[in-house]
């Protein structure tokens, strides 16, 4: 018997990230993430102003050597409160995407390989939540619990939850109907042996994938929250709130409005951008509509 | 044929994909094909040997990732690479038709037939809506399916597999075609379908004229249907010849090897499977490709390829010595398999087993409706240590469902499992202790299924040994190592993945994924029908030596009745789910049989050009067992009456425990089976 030598290999993940990275669509993607992630972590050191800090002599201020994009209504500098105004976005939706991604993954999973009346109960219900308009929901919460970090944290892993259940049930299923998971049962492991062995491995592609997807969708979700005052209260910098507060001076000073735009549609892009190239170099086939 | 010119003519085609080092590595090498109108021609090969990528380049087309290196493929007088798109899809589907492997499944499932249909006549012939249904209608009547009106109106899954496969055709014949390309046509059929589809084909290609390419690696059914061969090896063309010629004494010493490697009807020995496997498409190109495996290889054969000889009987032949082609197979006869001995003690007891897949509603059970048979019925067997009892059956006659409920992925509706120290066994999976688990073990159809992609063969080993021994570390991975030792593979597969596996060495695993267990019953559930031939043969001995190192007992799940008795010391023949005949393989496999048994011996195709199968029943989707009487009923070719519709048929027996169940009697059968073929 002739044994061809193993194919050397590194890590999967490194793998991919390589694959993904040798994609147009990858490449720009994760330059344009891994910038907003750099600019998020070391703007409180290389921001030029006080975000804080205002000046009523400037207000409205257009484009100058001092204030590259100009001031806000409060004579506060854009530029660094366009710097700064994805850290809470990012550090909220950031631990709110991997929650949703866990806690509906592993719902949907299991509901995927136990089946029955649980799961066509639980289908249900994702359905009847699905139905609502995206926001209200979110909305009805924040009204009850208050808004701020805290709150919208969990908030926003459970709602962005539910979607992932549906679709981590998906993938299991597929993967409960392979024989794989047959002689995982008939050798009589446990169930979660099985979840964890089995299936969790073969449904971790569509997750991330869904998550990237949800991560963009919740970024969107936290903008909108703080452009209609339920999200960071000010004078915290956050792009939805810059957005809301300059959009009444959008004919004095357009670029109050234009920067934050800029900076959430191109972490937004990117995030998309990504997804697709992660998606398209495991295999996936994403037939979902970019967000915007 | 001589005069006209051939329709479909390649030549000298290199055929090849870039490598990671940049270099073009050959899938094919400098091949030639030619057919001519009316001609049948088989491409015969391993898989990965390159016959697939042939067939589609007669159309033009290559898979992504490949490209044409040099030669030239002309079709009807002009070459197919430089067409426009157009004229392409022009030809693709109409004058030239193709049948993809799988195409039965591949129909759209949301989909009526007659709307599928009428989608290839749209494409391909300009005519009007109202004749697109007679034609539609006519096209279900040329390839013979029954009340052709009531099949345009079904979803694919509402046909059988063979009703599914000449519906394929009949959307291949749309367009008119002058030649058709047959991918492995009939593979994964059952035999008796297989046998009718082959038929049909034959016919079609007689009354229409056509030029019939058909790419297979099982020689049985070349042997069928084709005028010529060749015979592929690592991307070359090795024997090229007339198929009586290449069937009855082959030039080739691989084609030796491949008929070889074909289990027969007649022997109850193991075939010969091929040692190795063929060369990548990496690997150095001197000298003979075979040279590796083959028995007579000198220096001369390393030195350089050998180039196409005359090799007698109107073969040509890439061999030096072609007349020693002989010398091979005098010394080498096929293992013989090893038995058990009588009276063995007993391993597994079935007894009077049932089981259903329906579940009635709260509403039937409140009604009191009257529920269908169930699936699986009255099934008794006796299973003796190191003993194999093959399960044979058509599609859906229930053989996985016995397995699964033996392996308690299904528990019955009545009846009792006992293992062999007279334990009841639990029903379910999740009842039984882990030693009963232990000693059942289950091989599954498709290893590309029952592996799961993402761990490592020693991983995939780890399964059983953690779970049953507890075993760790370096414990486990000896263990593995060993193990992968027995399947005749080693410590280097260890790390590897499914998917860098070729499809022999990935059912080995299975095995050895099994044997791990140290199992006293193992459950084979059609573990070679995804396999070539030569692959096949090599699972076939491996499963033969564990039997004889471990004195383990298998149930044998095959569709394949020469397979089923190379390896089975008795054998059980399955109709919807009831047992019409059980005995020693010889008893079963001889005179007297059962009808159904003689219906699916008759059918069988072996290797030799001046066997044709004898068909009786013609193939019909049967969703559920008749309540009463006997479960071949609507199919008896030799039914003798009402009283097959009302009675259960009697156990005959013949001595030596040979059972069948039918209301004609034995000596009677025998008449029939020994005498003319019964009308069908
Ligand atoms: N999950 C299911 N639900 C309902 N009916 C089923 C199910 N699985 C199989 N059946 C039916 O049970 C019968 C026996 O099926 P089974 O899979 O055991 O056949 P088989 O002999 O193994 O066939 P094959 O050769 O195609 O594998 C068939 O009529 C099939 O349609
Ligand atoms: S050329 Fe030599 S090695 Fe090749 S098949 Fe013939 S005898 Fe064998
Ligand atoms: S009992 Fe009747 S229907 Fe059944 S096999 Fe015998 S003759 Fe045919
Ligand atoms: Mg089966």
């Amino acid at each position: 018997m002739s044994t061809a030598p193993p194919a050397p290999r590194g890590p999967r993940s490194v793998e991919v990230l390589r694959a993904m990275i040798a994609r147009p669509s990858g490449a720009i993607g994760l330059t344009l993430v891994g910038l907003h992630l750099l600019m998020a972590v070391l703007s409180p050191w290389i921001v030029p102003y006080d975000y804080k800090a205002m000046d009523a002599t400037i207000t409205l201020a257009g484009p100058s050597p001092a204030h590259w994009l100009g001031t806000d209504h409060l004579g506060r500098d854009v530029l660094t409160r366009m710097m700064l105004g994805g850290r809470e976005a990012l550090l909220v939706t950031g631990t709110a995407t991997p929650v949703a991604l866990i806690w509906g993954g592993l719902l949907g999973v299991y509901l995927g390989l136990k089946g029955g009346w649980r799961d066509e109960v639980a289908m249900r219900l994702v359905d009847a939540f699905l139905a609502l308009p995206g926001i209200l929901p979110l909305l009805v919460l924040i009204t009850v619990f208050g808004s701020g970090g805290e709150v919208l944290m969990p908030t926003l892993a459970f709602f962005f939850g539910i979607p992932v259940i549906r679709v981590a049930r998906a993938a299991a299923h597929e993967v409960v109907a392979r024989d794989f998971v047959s002689a995982a049962r008939a050798r009589g492991h446990h169930p979660l042996d099985i979840v964890r062995r089995e299936l969790l491995p073969n449904v971790t592609d569509t997750l991330l994938v869904e998550g990237a997807m949800r991560w963009s969708w919740m970024l969107l979700g936290f903008s909108a929250l703080s452009f209609l005052g339920f999200g960071v209260s000010p004078p915290k910098p956050d792009w939805g709130l810059m957005i809301s507060d300059a959009r009444v001076y959008m004919s004095l000073a357009p670029l109050g409005v234009i920067a934050p735009v800029i900076a959430l549609s191109t972490l937004i892009i990117g995030i998309n951008l990504s997804a697709d190239a992660l998606a398209k170099t495991l295999g996936l086939d994403r037939s979902r509509k970019a967000v915007i | 044929m001589a005069g006209t010119p051939p329709l479909i003519d390649i030549r000298k085609l290199c055929v090849g994909f870039r490598g990671r080092a940049g270099a073009i590595l050959p899938v094919l090498h400098e091949v030639d094909l030619t057919v001519c109108r009316g001609e049948s021609i088989g491409i015969v090969g391993e898989s990965g040997s390159g016959k697939s990528t042939l067939a589609l380049a007669a159309m033009g087309y290559l898979k992504h990732g490949l490209q044409k290196i040099s030669g030239d493929v002309i079709y009807d007088g002009a070459e197919m690479f430089g067409r426009s798109p157009a004229d392409l899809a022009r030809i693709r589907g109409g004058q030239l038709g193709l049948i993809p492997q799988n195409s039965g499944q591949a129909l759209t499932p949301t989909m009526r037939i007659g709307t599928q249909i009428r989608e290839a006549l749209h494409l391909h012939c300009a005519m009007s809506e109202g004749e697109h249904a007679t034609r539609a209608r006519d096209l279900l009547a040329q390839v013979r399916l029954p009340d052709p009106e009531a099949i345009l109106r079904r979803y694919p899954h509402e046909l059988s597999g063979g009703q599914q496969q000449r519906v394929a055709i009949a959307m291949a014949l749309a367009g008119e075609p002058d030649a058709l390309l047959l991918d492995e046509p009939t593979t994964g059929l059952d035999v008796t379908t297989q046998a009718h589809i082959l038929e049909l084909l034959r016919e079609l290609a007689r009354v229409r004229n056509m030029a019939m390419v058909y790419v297979s690696h099982d020689l049985g059914v070349i042997a069928r249907v084709c005028d010529r061969v060749q015979v592929l090896y690592a991307g070359e063309t090795v024997l090229e010849g007339p198929t009586r010629a290449v069937l009855r004494e082959p030039a080739h010493p691989y084609a030796r090897g491949l008929l070889a490697s074909i289990p027969r009807l007649g022997e109850q020995t193991l075939p010969r499977a091929l040692d190795g496997r063929p060369p990548g498409p990496n690997g150095p190109r001197e000298g003979c490709a075979f040279a590796p495996r083959c028995a007579l290889a000198t220096q001369d054969c390393r030195a350089a390829t050998p180039p196409m000889i005359e090799g007698g009987a109107d073969q040509m032949t890439r061999c030096l010595y072609p007349d020693r082609v002989d010398e091979i197979t005098g010394d080498q006869a096929g293992n013989a398999p090893h038995g058990c001995a009588e009276g063995s003690p007993c391993a597994l007891d079935l007894a009077e087993v049932s089981i259903r897949y329906d579940r009635p509603g709260l509403f039937d059970r409140l009604r009191g409706a009257p529920r269908p048979p169930a699936t699986v019925d009255g099934i008794d067997l006796h299973l003796r240590q190191g003993e194999t009892i093959g399960l044979v059956g058509e599609s859906g006659s229930g053989k996985s469902t016995i397995l699964k409920a033996i392996a308690g992925l299904l528990p019955p509706a009545s009846g009792q499992i006992t293992l062999g120290d007279g334990t009841a066994l639990p029903a379910a999976v999740e009842t039984r202790r882990p030693d009963q688990l232990r000693r059942i073990q289950m091989i599954f159809q498709n290893p590309d299924d029952s592996l799961n992609p993402r761990q490592s063969v020693g991983e995939i080993l780890a399964q059983p040994l953690r779970l049953y021994f507890g075993l760790r570390d370096k414990a486990l991975r000896d263990r593995a190592v060993a193990l992968l030792d027995t399947v005749r593979l080693g410590a280097p597969y260890l790390e590897r993945r499914p998917g860098q596996l070729s499809g022999g060495e990935k059912q080995r695993v299975a095995v050895a994924r099994a044997f791990a267990a140290g199992p006293e019953i193992v459950l084979c559930d059609e573990i070679t029908s995804a396999l070539d031939v030569s692959v096949q043969a090599a699972v076939l001995d491996l499963l033969n030596d564990l039997k004889a190192a471990h004195k383990t007992a298998f149930v044998f799940v095959s569709h394949d009745l020469t397979v089923v008795r190379a390896l089975s010391d008795r054998v059980a023949v399955l109709y919807q789910g009831r047992i019409c005949e059980f005995g020693p393989a010889a008893a079963v496999y001889g005179a007297p049989s059962h009808p159904y048994t003689a219906v699916l011996l008759n059918a069988v195709l072996t290797p030799d050009p001046d066997h044709a199968p004898r068909l009786m029943a013609e193939d019909v989707l049967e969703l559920s067992p008749p309540a009463r009487g006997c479960p071949f009923q609507r199919r008896c070719p030799v039914k003798c009456g009402t009283i097959c519709d009302t009675d259960a048929p009697p156990a005959r027996e013949t001595g030596d425990g040979h059972v069948i169940r039918c209301h004609i009697p034995l000596d009677e059968l025998c008449a029939k089976q020994t005498g003319e073929p019964p009308k069908s």
